[in-house]
């Protein structure tokens, strides 16, 4: 990425901690628009609470965000969405007990003249974007506790690219989903980065990362060990990077703030 | 409560099981919905056979509909509470200290300030009543919702709080007569409003119905979406008027006794004949109160953000919080309704009293949680209907009323009732864990 062009995130020196745990460290990380950061690192490493720090969901104890350059307030997922901030978390964060049409527009929902939900319009916001990720998705009036894991994750991913995001942050994806629905996945990053947007990608799966990611950010043990681009390195230097916990001699670091330039 | 149309068909009735179902995907009609009604059904005329016909009497159902008036208030804020994970262990304590301030207000404070009688002092002690009980409601919430303390805990404290408050006030005196235009609010023999409006009510309400029917129709027609069949639109039309023009029916099939058709007659100057007049009684204010309930609460439940709300913090909390819901200011917003709604039945209670006591409303809070789930509310969350309430509440009433038509004594009345809460919520469970 060129040096000169200012990042759509950046966040720097971010620390957090539960009780007296670190649970992310001084972290840096930046994201360009139209591009893939992969952020691996193992359990525990911290890549999702990183991301939860952006996404509002999780305090920080200190470090600053900026986005297009400028500092960002962000306390509550709220403000992450006034951003343009979306998040698919692992865990869905589904409301079981409502119909994919309540959770898509959940907290931002539509309303009529005078105020009260307006249900159809949502109904029908809900069936155009999933007559485009997810042709097959016919259960509009079922609670999404009915529906299959590649369904609902459709849910999840409807309602992080129906609002015109712009930096998106997906936390493993396609783990709870088949070969089919995976590959529906990668095709549908590979297009909203067409599009301009950021995406930040956690993963396990280092192919899934290898496939779709521009640089590769490692994390391990709460600090970052280095953001790296992707042609740089191969699976074998990332494993590394991963358990080792340190670059490999000869790939050149790629963030814009980090410890190495301070 | 679910068996009627969860089993699976045998053979033999695999046909008649066949129409049931399809009548049931097409009008979409809640499964469980049904199960209620055919419970109650049950109930019903088994009580009427029981009590030599005396149950499914006009005079008898009247009564049904204006006793259950006062649980039906209360459990239709109870299912938000519960939808939310949370229970309200005060209502039965708060209906009696609203009530008892609502009499104090007017019985003897205003006429001590004013020294005389004071106009509109219904409306005024109504007014008290409700702002009593949203305030008290909000503490509770706020204690709730922002200071993390269990609600089952802060609503145990508050049915001691309350109760014990009651008594103090008035040193455990009841505190009566009330004003007479309050006491129409309580459906006694002056607080019912007679044939004539009782039909224009239903035929109101039968407009709605199928009104809400077209509009929707015309909605769902008007960006494509898949309708429901003409005949099952149509089907449900009908049933829902002819339930509610046969409610009407029976309700104003109950004649004023001689005396009080007597006094109404000469009020009204209307001539006395030889045989006696046939004046009905009309639908009880009461009743009118719990509908109007029913139907803002439905409203509040399934139009509103703050309704939609609730169900998405009872279905997923951490998902609510995620999506931006200020959940905290969410949960003590539905104390406030249900204080409010302690209001609400403290005034009917107290109405139909004519007088408040240190004792009433007492228990009232386990009734009102059993009418929820036994209409389907679901203590793990998010899952409740206002409908399925006040039909829980009727079920609970009929029960009560039907045993003691049949002179069955009050412990083996609770006794009953306790197995059929459990075995109601038993049924449900398994038939949920079934179709989920």
């Amino acid at each position: 990425m060129a040096e000169d062009r200012i990042p759509l995130v950046d966040m720097r020196d971010i620390s957090v901690a539960f009780g007296g745990i670190h649970a992310v460290e001084h972290a840096y990380i930046d994201l360009y628009a139209g591009e893939v950061v992969g952020l691996v690192g193992g359990n525990g490493a911290g890549k999702s609470t990183l991301m939860k720090v952006l996404s509002g969901a999780q305090r920080r104890d200190s470090g600053e965000i900026y986005i297009d350059g400028k500092v960002a307030t962000i306390n509550n997922p709220r403000d992450a969405k006034i951003y343009g901030i979306e998040t698919i978390y692992q865990t869905l964060a589904l409301a079981d007990n409502i119909d994919a049409a309540s959770n898509l527009f959940l907290g931002r929902e539509l309303t009529t003249k005078v105020g009260t939900l307006d249900d159809i319009a949502m109904e029908a916001a809900t069936r155009k974007v999933m007559g485009r990720l997810n042709p097959h998705f016919v259960r509009f009036k079922n609670p999404v506790i009915t529906l299959s894991g590649g369904q609902r994750q459709s849910v999840a991913i409807a309602r992080a690219i129906h609002f015109n995001a712009r930096i998106l942050i997906m936390d493993e994806p396609t783990a709870a989903l088949g070969p089919a629905e995976s590959e529906q996945v990668r095709n549908l990053v590979k297009q909203l980065k067409k599009e301009g947007i950021g995406i930040f990608l956690i993963s396990h799966e280092i192919h899934d990362v290898f496939d779709l990611a521009d640089r590769i950010t490692v994390m391990k043990t709460a600090r970052m060990v280095g953001t790296v681009n992707k042609n740089d390195v191969d699976t074998d230097k990332v494993l590394g990077m991963i358990i080792g916990g340190s670059i490999p001699p000869g790939v050149a670091i790629t963030h814009a703030y980090s410890e190495a330039r301070v | 409560m679910v068996e009627a149309a969860g089993t699976a068909p045998a053979p033999a009735q695999g046909r008649q099981a066949g129409i049931i179902r399809g009548l049931l995907q097409a009008t979409e009609v809640d499964v469980r919905l049904i199960g209620m009604l055919v419970a109650l059904a049950v109930i019903w005329i088994g009580f009427h056979i029981a009590s030599n016909g005396l149950f499914l009497s006009p005079r008898n159902l009247w009564n049904l509909s204006v006793q259950t008036a006062t649980i039906a208030v209360l459990a239709n804020g109870m299912v938000l509470i519960i939808v939310s994970r949370n229970i309200d262990l005060s209502v039965g304590s708060l209906l009696g200290f609203i009530g008892m301030v609502v009499a104090v207000v007017q019985a003897e404070f205003l006429p001590w300030l004013v020294g005389g009688h004071v106009p509109l002092v219904w409306l005024i002690a109504i007014v008290v009543g409700l702002v009593a009980g949203a305030v008290i409601g909000a503490l509770q919430g706020v204690i709730v919702a922002f200071f993390q303390v269990p609600s089952f805990i802060v609503t145990l404290g508050g049915l001691l709080i309350w109760r014990g408050a009651t008594f103090i006030m008035t040193t455990g005196r009841t505190v009566a007569p009330l004003d007479e235009t309050y006491q129409w609010f309580g459906g006694g023999h002056t607080g019912t409003i007679g044939a004539t409006a009782s039909w224009v009510v239903g035929v109101i309400v039968c407009i709605g119905v199928v009104a809400s029917i077209i509009m929707g129709r015309r909605q769902r027609r008007r960006f494509n979406f898949p309708l429901r069949p003409i005949w099952a639109e149509v089907f449900l039309s009908v049933v829902g008027c002819i339930a509610v023009i046969g409610a009407v029916a029976v309700i104003n099939a109950y004649p004023m006794p001689p005396l009080l058709a007597r006094r109404y007659a000469q009020a009204h100057h209307i001539p006395w004949p030889q045989g006696g007049l046939f004046i009905s009684f009309g639908i009880s204010v009461p009743v009118l109160i719990a509908l109007a309930t029913a139907l803002a609460m439905t409203f509040i439940a399934k139009r509103t953000r703050f309704g939609r709300y609730v169900f998405a913090i009872g279905g997923n909390p951490e998902a609510a919080i995620l999506a931006g819901i200020k959940t905290r200011r969410v949960i003590m917003q539905t104390f406030i309704v249900m204080g409010i709604l302690c209001g609400v039945a403290a005034v009917i209670a107290t109405a139909r009293l004519n007088a408040a006591t240190v004792g009433l409303g007492t228990n009232y809070e386990l009734y009102t949680i059993a009418a929820a789930v036994i209409g389907g509310t679901s203590f793990s969350g998010g899952i409740g209907t206002i409908s399925g309430a006040m039909l829980g509440a009727l079920l609970m009433q009929s029960l009560q009323s039907g045993m003691e038509l049949m002179g069955i004594d009050t412990p083996l009345q609770n006794v009953i009732i306790g197995i059929v809460l459990v075995v109601a919520v038993g049924i449900d469970t398994a038939y949920r864990r079934r179709t989920a």
